[in-house]
């Protein structure tokens, strides 16, 4: 069985994550966003490699990796770049009240453990109490997601989804394939990011001039 | 193993050739070919299957499926290779965008038969996600504003759906684990279905409220469904015909094999009722909207919903006449829905708009292309002798006698459903030509297999494919 203090560590890190998702919540500056984004996603990496070694995988320690590399510096360094570059780094938001939009997260926490504590009394502890946690990361994922209208902090809400899965992924002991799914979910977000840019670049183009697009395309029809 | 090699190689290969292959032509040919030869190798799947390994599987079920799938596909781009090169002349397309646009239709054909055929649950996951990606690069490729926001609608639903399915399949290896062992057995299906007796039910119970919810977000069940009609609507046609005649299936077979791991669970909730409800919910849902419908690819979408939840509702049911009834009506849309795209994929170009007020009086201007849409939308609504006809009275039929008050909504939906579309089909079809009369260049011989094979459905099922279908659907239970 886990020792208390291997139990007492991955339950703190898994409740820091689900307070970096509370925290998301009342930003109202895209740029503060993502950097409690790329927290959260830094306090997976030490979650994941903690659960490595508690259950003495290198696989776990691959993921952890995957998930500091990628998620915790990569991906907010392109997002924020691209936040500067289309000049929304100034823009602030309009978010649903604090009061409200805290309260409903704090619903979601509470309704995640009703759903998922009672049922998982046959799982190892340390599972259990991912699981749960990750399932309110996931719900407050979704609740950024439908409070935002911006791409871009769609997509910050999406990859806090993404954090919450493999939070749960890696809490599974033994669960095969978490570094592949982990590489799978990278390569799409990869292509979210992608995405937004062609979006917002493709935006401006027709705004900038119409005409000229128009002149390029019946040349390359030819 | 011929068979599966050639079903799962060709596409990838495929895929790997056209992203360099520069001439439209060329890849056009072997976008068919490579398309034909994975249905050569769905058939010999068909005559001869391989024992379940580690992480294929090819039973009964699946090869319905993958059958189905490598035809559809097959006719598809046959269909395509004319329909790109209309695209190319009006400059919508570019021969970069092409050369794109075949690799990522190949890539797409390997994650859908790989999702099908894996033995995994991780890996059919996986391959789902693939052919999602694929699809929704091919969505945004005209790159219109409508077409880049139908292309990021269909993104982050198709990604949120998709994690909370992984999310479902994490849960349902926690399930198996104290029974089945740490690592990859706990999510080899063969393996999950023989140790499905001893799992926590309580667990699975979850997990299948979040494959339901993930999944039928793919699948375009109603509250979720959003997505579809965009991404049917602003994509090139060839898409919305693999987007309606395969993808949705893919996704449908992923909750069928779940829905199969709980009926084996004792004490597991029965994912009939909840599968009858979203069913009847879309099928309501749809028939209602495709009232308000003023694009023409549109309304072929909402009846997609429709559709689907007909089917879902269906194999909800379940039972030997309700799975039978599901899978007919599986095939039967999958074959007459993308015959209805391939034709309106045709009109649109000839009138150069899909708004439904600007096309009419089809049969005099086009009278083959007026009158293989106006029986494709007579199948499609649900009028004999179209096979279509024949599996919803198999669904109404079978429903009457187990749950006659399900039956009459269910009865209503189909008949508002019915109404709108001949409404519209007539519409198109007769009434004074409107719009550019240009002539069409068409493939016809897409057309009319799949309305011949429908016709023929409708009017004389073979022996052996009821014997087959039978078969599959008592395994559904």
């Amino acid at each position: 069985m886990v020792s208390h203090f291997a139990f007492d560590v991955a339950h703190m890190l898994a409740g820091l994550i689900v307070l970096a998702s509370l925290t998301m919540l009342y930003q109202d500056r895209l740029t503060a966003l993502i950097n409690v984004l790329a927290g959260q996603s830094l306090l997976l990496a030490a979650s994941v490699a903690w659960q490595g070694h508690l259950q003495g995988s290198a696989e776990l320690y691959l993921t952890a990796a995957l998930a500091l590399g990628f998620k915790a510096i990569a991906i907010p360094w392109a997002l924020r770049a691209l936040v500067i570059r289309l000049g929304l780094h100034r823009e602030i938001e309009t978010v649903a009240g604090i009061g409200p939009t805290m309260l409903a997260g704090m619903g979601l926490i509470a309704l995640s453990m009703e759903v998922m504590l009672p049922v998982t009394d046959a799982v190892d502890p340390v599972a259990r109490q991912d699981i749960a946690l990750a399932l309110s990361v996931v719900l407050i994922g979704l609740l950024i997601m439908v409070t935002r209208r911006n791409a871009a902090s769609q997509v910050v809400g999406f990859l806090s989804i993404d954090n919450g899965i493999s939070l749960a992924a890696t809490g599974a002991r033994g669960m095969p394939l978490v570094v592949e799914i982990s590489v799978a979910f990278s390569v799409l977000v990869a292509c979210i990011v992608i995405g937004i840019f062609l979006f917002r670049i493709r935006e401006r183009f027709d705004t900038v001039d119409l005409g000229a697009l128009d002149a390029s395309r019946g040349e390359r029809a030819r | 193993m011929i068979g599966l090699a050639l079903v799962l190689l060709t596409p990838l290969l495929a895929a790997a050739v056209l992203a360099g292959l520069a001439d439209y032509r060329a890849s056009a040919r072997v976008n068919i070919v490579a398309s034909a030869i994975a249905f050569a190798g769905a058939l010999l799947l068909l005559a001869h299957r391989p024992a379940p390994g580690r992480f294929l599987l090819v039973d009964d079920l699946n090869v319905v499926f993958i059958v189905l799938g490598t035809f559809v596909a097959t006719t598809t781009s046959v269909f395509s290779a004319g329909y790109i090169g209309h695209e190319l002349e009006t400059g919508h397309l570019t021969p970069g965008y092409l050369r794109f646009y075949h690799a990522m239709f190949q890539l797409m054909m390997f994650g859908m038969n790989l999702a099908l055929l894996a033995n995994d649950i991780g890996v059919m996951w996986v391959a789902v996600e693939l052919a999602t990606l694929s699809t929704v690069v091919m969505v945004g490729i005209y790159r219109t504003p409508a077409a880049l926001e139908a292309a990021w609608k269909y993104f982050i639903l198709g990604s949120v759906g998709i994690a909370l399915a992984l999310f479902g399949t994490i849960l349902v290896y926690l399930a198996a684990r104290p029974e089945v062992g740490e690592g990859l057995r706990a999510m080899e299906w063969t393996v999950l279905l023989r140790h499905a007796r001893g799992f926590d039910h309580r667990l699975l119970d979850v997990a299948f409220i979040f494959l339901l919810l993930g999944y039928g977000t793919k699948v375009g069940l109603a509250p979720m469904h959003a997505w579809l009609p965009d991404a049917h609507a602003e994509g090139p046609t060839p898409i919305s015909a693999v987007l309606s005649g395969l993808l949705l299936n893919v996704a449908l077979y992923a909750l069928l094999r779940f829905k199969l791991l709980l009926a084996a669970c004792p004490g597991a909730i029965a994912p009939g009722p909840l599968m009858v409800t979203l069913g009847l919910v879309s099928v309501i849902f749809a028939a209602f909207m495709l009232y308000r419908r003023r694009d023409i690819k549109r309304l072929f979408a909402y009846s997609s919903i429709e559709h689907m939840g007909i089917i879902v509702f269906s194999f909800g049911m379940g039972g030997p006449l309700g799975n039978f009834a599901g899978l007919l009506q599986m095939t039967m849309h999958s074959l007459t829905k993308s015959a209805i795209f391939f034709s309106v994929g045709h009109v649109a170009q000839v009138k150069g708009t899909q708004r439904i007020e600007a096309i009419g009086g089809l049969t005099e201007t086009h009278p083959l292309l007026g009158w293989a849409l106006l029986a494709g939308v007579a199948a499609i609504a649900g009028l004999p002798p179209f096979g279509v006809f024949t599996a919803e009275f198999l669904v109404l039929s079978s429903t009457f006698a187990r749950q006659p008050a399900l039956a009459v909504v269910l009865g209503i939906g189909l008949l508002v459903a019915f109404g709108a579309l001949l409404a519209r089909g007539t519409q198109l079809a007769f009434g004074a030509p409107r719009g550019p009369a240009g002539p069409v260049r068409a493939s016809w011989w897409p057309i009319a297999a799949h309305l011949g094979l429908v016709l023929v459905a409708g009017i004389w099922l073979p022996g052996p494919l009821v014997a087959w279908f039978r078969h599959v659907a008592a395994l559904l239970g």
